[in-house]
């Protein structure tokens, strides 16, 4: 407790809540009361209506939405099996080695998300290797996207995992790949499940490699509302926002009642 | 936030896990090896046939591996080959033909000549300022008031503060251009702050007129990434003994100098961490700027948007790319090297950051 007198407390709590609501908790209130109305030219919005929620699961935006949804989880897989290959064989390298390994697949967070879709755009677009106009190419960028934050969870829990227990089922005989698949994966498991709710949120709300890469016919979500706002409707722009943030939260509670449930048994 | 709960455990947990562990194997050994030894026990039975032949045992346990000495170290070695060749041919050769292509021109042959046409058009000089100005701008912005917010969540508690705390993950996991959007309705020509201000005097228009300004990406990039300065240092607070706080308070001390003296120090690490990952990723911002709509507004990444997607000028775009990429990779290796420095927090101060970079 730093402020002890009550009239310090009480000025303190309203200068974080002066601070607090305008800042964080208006931007999504606003986006939410403008995708139920059709009016925003005064102090509130005005003509309520449920119509835009109506565009919004239908025709190009659950189209969209579907891409957004198979794209993400197929990146996540992606993005996981090969995150946790890397953070299990490095964990394994000595200090050297570990350090190379970290620096690599720590790089696509330090390369803006813009030049990894251009890169991919560079790379794929010749015959050996054609994958733009394809799907595969918003995937395989995203997978790209995801993947640093995948080995780098991974990572963390695997040099926090005891080796006690490894060890101990190794003395008694079990095989490197047992081990592997009966002792370290399952403690894994926790830490595994937050990487893929991560990894699928990211994505889900990726914009800037989308942006250089997509098909016409493999448009996500936060392109839709871009092109909707771009458009100049607003309205229907912030109801495909919400779909967006509803689907990124349900997902996320999903993964998260999973976990719960994995940590305990 | 899904990776909330699971980050902002290790930050604590780290101190604390290590020294339970060792106790665990020491004091009481006889609850964990038993759950363990029961499992491989029983599973040569069924799975022996079928798991684990595909691939004949290619070395033995632990204690023996560390004699097995150089044949042990190359098969691990070569086990961290194939991750790196997927990550090689998906990002690491990409990367190098961007670099490639930024001395092709297009007219043909190898030469500075793109570098030299970007480095003398006016819009990249200008791009190049404006990314670093608002960057630093929306760093120092981040950082005071994640500061200031965090201090009162931390050491002035109230009702309702885990809810906040709560919030801030939510917000975390949203992609950074619905703030653009949402501003549009509070500040834009006919939102809410300019329908408050018309109503209230009568005027034809209100004095709000900046989102299409820098001050408008500035303004949206402090609200975005504000948290991801927060979430390091609301774990760095959890860390400080209040009992430091008390004393201090006890023997006179004022609040200002508390903070100045007590808890300033022990949250510079967060502060420096927190501080450099936003650096960054304000740097790499996109889809704000994307959203704004501003033709005034130009930054490296819009940079190399328009260049390679508007104008289809690929050797500009890269050369763009490149410089962006070096700007930004250095400063996150510096940002490493003060993680690494300062210890604490490190798994999780990257995994906030890594709800982020995306998008």
């Amino acid at each position: 407790m730093l402020v002890h007198s009550r009239t310090g407390r009480w000025a303190t709590w309203i200068v974080f809540f002066a601070l607090f609501l305008p800042l964080f908790a208006l931007p999504l209130l606003v986006i939410v009361a403008a995708s139920f109305s059709t009016h925003w030219s005064g102090a509130f919005p005005s003509g309520p209506t449920t119509e835009h929620y109506g565009a919004a699961v239908r025709g190009e935006s659950l189209e969209a939405l579907t891409t957004s949804l198979i794209t993400a989880l197929t990146a996540s897989v992606l993005a996981l099996a090969v995150g946790t290959w890397a953070a299990l064989a490095a964990a394994a390298l000595r200090r050297r080695g570990k350090r190379v390994v970290d620096a690599l697949f720590m790089l696509p967070v330090a390369v803006p998300s813009v030049v990894v879709g251009l890169a991919v755009l560079v790379a794929f677009s010749k015959p050996p290797m054609l994958l733009n106009g394809t799907r595969w190419i918003v995937i395989l960028a995203h997978g790209v996207l995801v993947t640093a934050f995948a080995y780098q969870s991974v990572s963390a829990a695997v040099t926090r995992l005891d080796p006690a227990y490894e060890q101990a089922a190794a003395s008694l005989g079990a095989r490197p790949w047992l081990v592997l698949w009966r002792v370290k994966l399952p403690l894994l498991l926790p830490s595994l499940n937050a990487a893929a709710g991560l990894c699928f949120a990211l994505s889900m709300g990726e914009l800037s490699a989308t942006m250089m890469l997509y098909p016409p016919d493999w448009m996500p979500l936060p392109v839709r509302i871009f092109t909707a706002t771009d458009r100049g409707s607003l309205f229907t722009g912030s109801a495909v926002a919400v779909v967006l943030m509803g689907t990124t939260l349900l997902v996320l509670l999903a993964v998260s009642r999973i976990r719960t449930r994995a940590s305990y048994r | 936030m899904a990776s909330a709960s699971a980050d902002s455990r290790p930050a604590g947990a780290d101190e604390t896990a290590r020294p339970s562990g060792k106790r665990r194997t020491t004091g009481e050994p006889a609850a964990p090896q038993e759950s363990v030894a029961q499992r491989p026990a029983a599973a040569p039975g069924p799975a022996a046939p079928g798991s684990i032949s595909p691939r004949p045992a290619p070395q033995v346990p632990t204690a023996p591996k560390r004699r097995a000495g150089r044949s042990g170290s190359l098969t691990r070695l070569l086990w961290t080959l194939p991750p790196i060749a997927v990550l090689g041919l998906v990002f690491l050769y990409p990367l190098y033909l961007v670099v490639e292509q930024s001395f092709h021109p297009d007219e043909g042959g190898t030469s500075l000549a793109p570098y030299r046409e970007v480095f003398a058009s006016e819009a990249f000089r200008e791009a190049l300022w404006t990314t670093v100005w608002i960057a630093v701008g929306a760093t120092v912005g981040c950082l005071i008031l994640g500061f200031v917010l965090a201090l009162i969540i931390a050491f002035v508690p109230f009702p309702g503060g885990k809810a906040v705390a709560k919030f801030i993950d939510v917000f975390l996991s949203f992609p950074s251009f619905l703030i653009t959007l949402a501003l549009l309705f509070i500040y834009g020509t006919v939102g809410m702050a300019n329908g408050v201000w018309t109503d209230a005097t009568g005027a034809a228009s209100g004095p709000f007129d900046f989102l299409t300004t820098p001050w408008g990406v500035l303004l949206a990039e402090i609200t975005y990434f504000t948290p991801f300065v927060m979430r390091p240092l609301l774990a760095a607070f959890s860390g400080l003994d209040t009992a430091q706080l008390e004393a201090a308070s006890s023997l006179g001390a004022r609040p200002a100098r508390i903070i100045r003296q007590v808890i300033l120090p022990e949250a510079l690490p967060a502060l420096a961490a927190g501080g450099s990952l936003v650096l960054v990723m304000c740097l790499n911002e996109f889809g704000i700027v994307l959203f704004t709509g501003a033709k005034g507004v130009t930054t490296l990444p819009m940079l190399v948007y328009s260049e390679a997607i508007l104008e289809s000028d690929y050797p500009a775009a890269c050369v763009v790319a490149v410089v962006n990429i070096a700007i930004s990779v250095s400063l996150f290796g510096l940002y490493r090297v003060v993680v690494a420095r300062t210890g604490r927090g490190a798994t999780s101060t990257l995994s906030k950051g890594a709800s982020r970079v995306g998008a």
